[in-house]
């Protein structure tokens, strides 16, 4: 199957969608044509609802889903890592049971990893899963979850042997939300945001058979999950498309694309909007303030130097060389811009930075990034962690001893 | 002979992220060849003559891999390459802190002579240059240190043959041992940008004074420069005798600070070498997270300065318009983290690093004197304000 060519998949691709697109479907019907012809995911095997091509003829049918203005399979939230993970380590009747529905977008998943107890440390986990009969009963608190108030399944990092060392005494699931024992509760953010969910398990059972991998290789298995989340390979970066979106299908599409982009609205603000910068310092007369103009100059300098180091890791990514140091920096670059951006609005906006909401200049968006920047340090890796990864992983500096080895029981723990 | 293959852009505006396989082979070539003639022994070594550098090494440098005229058209005897094999070259030469007159007569003088001269000026003087066979300079600064040209008060006199020209030049690289003064100096009672234009002169002529200074980087020498009614040409002609000095300064910001990365790399590597050997308290010190943190930082701080310097570079060979205010960019980014960085390499060997034994200090120096030359932080940041018309 992999040796078609680019011609004959754009051919092929072309004669499906002429004979099957159609915008006044509804998206669980067109979604169950794509899931079942292998065109949702078609990098992904044939005997799993995809077509077994390589990356670059997958991007061939993008475009060509693109030309049609064709609606893709659902990608939102963590489907497509749970997917991933699935396929590699998943046993035949998991994949059976749920990829499908993932790809036509009925199920919708999130993330059970980090823990009150365990944030930078992930493998520290303390909601602990024990099998009874053929049931494993979990107990313990999840947090940081997104979409978990309308989530149907959760893949769930536990703890399965407390005897073991940290990392071997893990075990991987996928939990079943809809009943009893599952609470989630909104987790209100210091700029008032509820994003993300907290989980309370109180002996909420998963069936045997919904244990991902083997008895204690939760930890592997979850790194395959973080390893699609650090590459986003399976993001759809979505290609502009043509044709007229008029159809029952684009309004469900934009229905659910408004609601997996609800928890997001302030992503922006978070990332400090050195986008602002300038209009903000003409339209409030700071641009005339030597100091001003020179903080500006350099926070603009740091925006500029992020954005090139990493097209400049992309550049040696497409040329096909070994990635240099620059590939493992943008995220602290991100966060040393972000940090940058708050301090000069502030300078920028004075005393007004003492007003939120529609009080505070640009209908609240200044106040915003000053109360949403200090997530940017912390989320997906703190700084200090980024520090430690390139410290250790491009330096080759030596690591720091370790007190969480033997027994995890004898570990001290939050 | 290992020069690279004339680049080509796509088109003027794409903006290349990578170097090419031929540049990347050409800078392996220059670092071989500094790794070789340029280690701290020659470094101490020279940096205590007078004259400043070893004029065997530099008839190699010229004549086995042509860098004095990488950047020089072909038609004036150089091997017709641009600002990014230039700036390749000032980055080698920045992390091997190669004592050798190549920023004065290279980048200040050849650039200088390449946007002001006629196309007569140009085939007689870049061919030398070229070579290697004449030394040459740029004389901006005066003693009051101001790098704005609308500062310059040296005049030149028009006479029946030429300029005289009167003042006092300071802070001219290699101005004790050019042969060729290319020399920024106004029109009598003129102010600002008006009047301004460059002169060449021989550095031996008559009413010519040099006297070398006690520079604080003494790998890199300067010196002051008296005029009393010194014969200069002009360099150029009078209707367009501006735009050249300050695009000269600009090219020159671009050369800085690439080969102010060049000296940052070698800082951070130190210290990371460094940082793996010393132990205290039991462990390598690299193993603690103070200090490998730090050098994470470092790291990063390198990183992004290296991404202006090479970005300014590409977009200066693009000719793209954007250009001069990135020169500013890169130029005040590489100069915070250059210092930075040294100063933190100090930091990481502890007592050790503030010895004159020590080589960390050569690299500080220059990182120091790099700092103000061309125009501080401030400065460049101010103008880059202004080039982006906030």
């Amino acid at each position: 199957m992999s040796n078609l060519s680019e011609a004959e998949v754009r051919a092929e691709v072309r004669e499906w969608l002429a004979a099957n697109w159609d915008p006044d479907m509804s998206l669980v019907e067109w979604r169950s044509k794509l899931a079942d012809s292998g065109w949702g995911m078609p990098q992904w095997p044939k005997e799993w609802y995809g077509r077994g091509l390589p990356h670059a003829l997958a991007r061939v049918v993008e475009e060509e889903f693109a030309n049609v203005g064709a609606v893709r399979a659902a990608s939102s939230g963590v489907r497509l890592l749970a997917a991933a993970t699935l396929l590699e380590h998943g046993s035949d009747q998991q994949k059976k049971k749920f990829l499908r529905r993932i790809l036509t977008g009925e199920d919708t998943w999130c993330q059970f990893f980090s823990e009150p107890g365990s944030g930078s440390d992930l493998a520290g986990a303390t909601t602990r899963a024990d099998l009874k009969g053929d049931f494993w009963i979990v107990n313990g608190q999840k947090v940081w979850t997104t979409s978990a108030h309308h989530a149907d399944h959760g893949i769930l990092l536990a703890r399965t042997d407390w005897d073991a060392p940290k990392h071997e005494g893990l075990s991987y699931f996928v939990i079943n939300l809809k009943q009893p024992g599952v609470d989630v509760q909104p987790l209100k953010q210091m700029n008032g945001h509820a994003s993300f969910n907290q989980v309370f398990f109180t002996d909420a059972k998963v069936p045997k058979e919904n244990l991902v991998g083997r008895v204690g290789d939760g930890w592997k298995v979850a790194m395959t999950t973080l390893a699609h989340e650090r590459r986003g390979v399976d993001a759809m970066s979505a290609l502009p498309r043509s044709g007229s979106p008029k159809g029952r299908i684009y309004l469900e599409e934009r229905a659910e694309t408004e609601k997996a982009n609800q928890p997001y609205t302030w992503y922006p603000q978070r990332a400090g909007r050195v986008d602002l910068i300038i209009d903000r310092a003409k339209e409030t007369g700071a641009n005339k303030d030597p100091y001003v103009r020179q903080e500006i100059a350099k926070l603009m300098t740091l925006a500029k130097c992020a954005e090139w180091t990493s097209r400049r890791a992309r550049a040696a990514q497409q040329q096909g060389r070994p990635q240099g140091p620059e590939g493992s920096l943008g995220k602290l670059a991100g966060s040393h811009v972000a940090r940058a951006c708050a301090r000069v609005h502030t300078l920028i906006t004075g005393t007004d930075v003492m007003l939120t909401g529609r009080e505070s200049p640009r209908e609240g968006i200044i106040a915003e990034i000053l109360v949403s920047v200090p997530a940017v340090s912390i989320a997906g890796g703190t700084d200090e962690i980024q520090r430690n990864i390139i410290a250790e992983r491009v330096l080759e500096l030596p690591k720091e001893p370790r007190f969480d080895t033997g027994p995890f029981r004898n570990v001290r723990k939050n | 002979m290992s020069t690279p293959q004339q680049s080509t852009f796509v088109s003027p505006r794409r903006i290349q992220f990578a170097f090419t396989d031929e540049q990347e082979q050409f800078r392996s070539a220059v670092r071989r060849f500094l790794n070789d003639k340029s280690p701290t022994t020659e470094i101490r070594r020279l940096m205590a003559t007078a004259q400043g550098y070893d004029p065997a090494v530099w008839r190699q440098l010229s004549e086995d891999l042509a860098l004095p005229g990488i950047h020089i058209p072909e038609q004036y005897g150089g091997a017709g390459f641009g600002m990014v094999e230039l700036c390749i070259v000032t980055e080698e030469l920045g992390r091997a802190l190669l004592c050798a007159p190549y920023f004065s007569t290279a980048v200040l003088a050849a650039n200088a002579i390449l946007s002001a001269g006629t196309e007569e000026q140009k085939s007689a003087l870049l061919p030398e240059i070229a070579k290697g066979t004449r030394l040459a300079t740029l004389a901006i600064t005066e003693p009051d240190g101001n790098w704005d040209p609308t500062g310059i008060k040296v005049v030149a006199t028009p006479d029946s043959d030429g300029y005289r020209l009167d003042g006092v030049k300071s802070f001219v690289v290699d101005g004790h041992v050019a042969e060729l003064l290319i020399v920024a100096a106004r029109a009598p009672k003129t102010t600002g940008l008006k009047g301004l234009a460059l002169f060449t002169l021989d550095a031996n002529a008559g009413g010519v004074e040099r006297r070398l200074l006690e520079s604080m980087d003494p790998t890199r020498k300067i010196a002051r420069i008296d005029f009393r009614g010194a014969h200069a040409k002009l360099l150029g002609d009078l209707d367009n005798s501006v735009e050249p000095i300050l695009r000269t300064l600009d090219r020159a910001a671009i050369a800085l600070a690439n080969e102010m990365v060049g000296g940052a790399q070698t800082m951070l590597d130190t210290a990371v070498s460094y940082s793996k050997l010393r132990v205290q308290f039991g462990r390598t010190i690299g193993s603690f997270q103070a200090i490998k943190h730090k050098l994470a930082d470092m790291l990063l701080d390198v990183e992004l300065a290296r991404s202006a310097a090479y970005y300014a570079a590409q977009v200066a060979a693009a000719d793209d318009s954007e250009w001069p205010a990135l020169a500013s960019l890169a130029k005040a980014a590489a100069s915070e983290t250059y210092l930075h960085i040294a100063a933190e390499c100090i930091q990481i060997h502890g007592g050790i690093g503030f010895t004159w034994d020590n080589d960390t200090h050569l690299w500080f120096k220059r990182a120091k004197s790099s700092e103000v030359f061309l125009g501080q932080p401030s400065y460049h940041r101010e103008l880059l304000m202004q080039r982006w018309g906030v």
